[in-house]
């Protein structure tokens, strides 16, 4: 065989294989999305819209601002926008509260015990329950909300954070006493990497909690975010405006979770590495 | 008996000056009133050797090295290093796990674990470059300094953790079980590699093995430790002429008869 056929063989069966590795990873999406688009419209039922149609008026309702704002419309502004902001803050204030307050407890055997009941009986109360005792003491703007996000999404990144700072491997504890390292510098460079695997399992958790929380949040005493445009969509019998929003609120998750994802192989790469080796070995 | 300790002590090898750096004085160590694991041990080391302690599986061995490192408290007697009781992890100490791979940091590079002891010493970010390239060279892993320790073999790993005592520059190395978790021809290159750097920084070394022809090839000493609770059966000098070769000196009479000797110490239950 020539080289040049040799090359063209080889182009081929790289594009197959990807091919191949879209068909798998996006194929069952592609097939519900067609599946729903061919029932949609045989039913023609107006409380089930095709998502073409959806897509269609998503475009009218987002997408049809002036070329200067990127042609995102008034609506992004005034709910898509705040729906954002409200999410990644109620996440940053849990982060920002949950990972010392873990750490503090997790080194802390006595700390610990003296929190944990109390700990396991705060979590144990549905963030949505507490709306009505939020409103009363924060009213119903922004700062109601992302309190409340940040109350029910900090479970997961305190208990993570607690749990990966107990189980630190006391061999690498005393490896850090051993060479004498300062209080401050074992925390910061064994303890806190140690437990960062977990951690990161907790922050991602807790972002889909926000995400929740979010919506819920304004589907009570609100007058904007995506959550309000949905319900009030509903009320005003925009049964489409109402689906656009779901979708909307789908597509927020999944990128937050993939740009999530991103950044945890930056800072946790030697972890998927040293964990692929014991695995392999 | 011939390997009665002071009936045996020749004049040692001439490295070591004779100063003890290291002693240890009727440590007394038990978990639990009932579970005594060392009574009365007794022995000292001087600059500049290296000195194995070999005994029964669960002597103590790796209890009374916790000690002599400052990581544990004993229940009793005193350990003095360099004149001083030791009370928490002492300066100018370095230690080197069995467990090499849980000893090592994964998230930081091969650099990255051998400096990061040295950056809480005085001393300046050249200096700290510098030690840190030396003692990858020590241990033949110069151009691995970017990788991770996962990435490397556990002979290899076991090296970086060698580096990193080295690097910290201590007078005075503790190995516990350095050794065990390697392949053969591995270990026999570790071995040789330990003796190099005591001959080279002049390091006193403290060794736990539970292998006792690696006690007698690197020692310049060894130190029978008994069943629990454990005392000091005998120390033996080993006074095998050096550089020691794997398959020469392990075919001398001489190496022979010790590790004879000491193998039959551990095997015979003699009371302490």
């Amino acid at each position: 065989m020539s080289t040049e056929a040799l090359t063209v063989q080889r182009v081929t069966s790289h594009a197959l294989g990807a091919l191949q590795s879209f068909v798998v990873r996006y194929g069952l999406g592609i097939a519900v999305v067609i599946a729903w688009e061919y029932a949609a419209r045989k039913a023609g039922s107006i409380f089930f819209p095709p998502p073409s149609e959806i897509l269609h008026r998503a475009a009218v309702l987002w997408l049809s601002g002036p070329p200067a704002r990127l042609f995102l419309s008034d609506s992004v502004f005034q709910d898509v926008l705040p729906s954002l902001l409200r999410v990644l803050g109620g996440w940053a204030l849990a982060v920002a509260v949950g990972v010392p307050l873990g750490v503090l407890i997790g080194r802390s055997r006595s700390l610990s015990d003296f929190v944990n009941s109390t700990l396991q009986f705060l979590r144990a109360i549905p963030g949505p329950a507490l709306i009505p005792v939020f409103i009363i003491l924060l009213g119903t703007e922004s700062t109601m909300r992302v309190t409340l996000i940040a109350f029910g999404s900090v479970w997961p990144i305190l208990l993570n954070t607690i749990e990966g700072t107990r189980t630190v491997d006391p061999l690498q504890l005393d490896t850090a006493q051993a060479f004498r390292l300062p209080r401050y510098a074992r925390l910061w460079r064994v303890v806190l990497p140690a437990a960062l695997p977990k951690i990161f399992a907790g922050m991602r958790v807790s972002l889909s909690l926000a995400v929740i929380l979010m919506v819920v949040s304004e589907l009570v005493a609100s007058t904007s975010g995506i959550g309000y445009r949905i319900q009030h969509a509903q009320i005003m019998f925009l049964l489409t405006d109402m689906w656009c929003g779901i979708v909307l609120l789908a597509l927020l998750g999944y990128t937050l979770n993939w740009l999530f994802l991103k950044f945890e192989d930056r800072v946790l790469g030697w972890h998927r590495g040293a964990r692929g080796r014991t695995v392999a070995s | 008996m011939f390997w009665d300790g002071t009936a045996v002590r020749a004049a040692g090898p001439s490295r070591h000056n004779g100063a003890a750096v290291l002693t240890v004085e009727n440590l007394h160590h038990a978990y639990t009133p009932e579970q005594v694991v060392t009574s009365h041990v007794t022995f000292d080391v001087k600059a500049g050797e290296i000195v194995s302690i070999v005994g029964p599986s669960g002597c103590g061995k790796t209890t009374l090295l916790k000690a002599l490192a400052g990581l544990l408290k004993p229940t009793g007697g005193t350990i003095k290093f360099q004149g001083k009781i030791v009370q928490g992890v002492p300066d100018g100490l370095a230690m080197v796990f069995q467990e090499y791979g849980r000893s090592l940091l994964p998230w930081a590079t091969v650099n990255g674990n051998i400096e990061l002891p040295l950056r809480y010493q005085s001393i300046t970010p050249d200096e700290c470059r510098r030690r840190v390239a030396e003692s990858l060279q020590a241990v033949d892993l110069s151009g691995f300094g970017e990788r991770y320790p996962w990435q490397l073999s556990g002979g290899m790993q076991q090296r970086v953790a060698i580096a990193r005592a080295l690097a910290y520059q201590p007078k005075l190395l503790l190995m516990d079980e350095p050794f065990a978790s390697v392949d053969a021809q591995t270990r026999a290159d570790l071995e040789d590699l330990v003796a190099a750097v005591r001959d080279r920084y002049g390091i006193t070394i403290v060794l736990v093995t539970h292998d006792i022809d690696e006690s007698v090839y690197l020692s310049d000493r060894v130190i029978v430790l008994s069943r629990p609770p454990s005392t000091v059966l005998a120390q033996i000098d080993i006074d095998l002429s050096r550089p020691r070769d794997q398959i020469k000196t392990k075919a001398m009479q001489q190496f022979v008869d010790k590790r004879t000797a000491i193998a039959q110490m551990i095997k015979r239950p003699i009371a302490g």
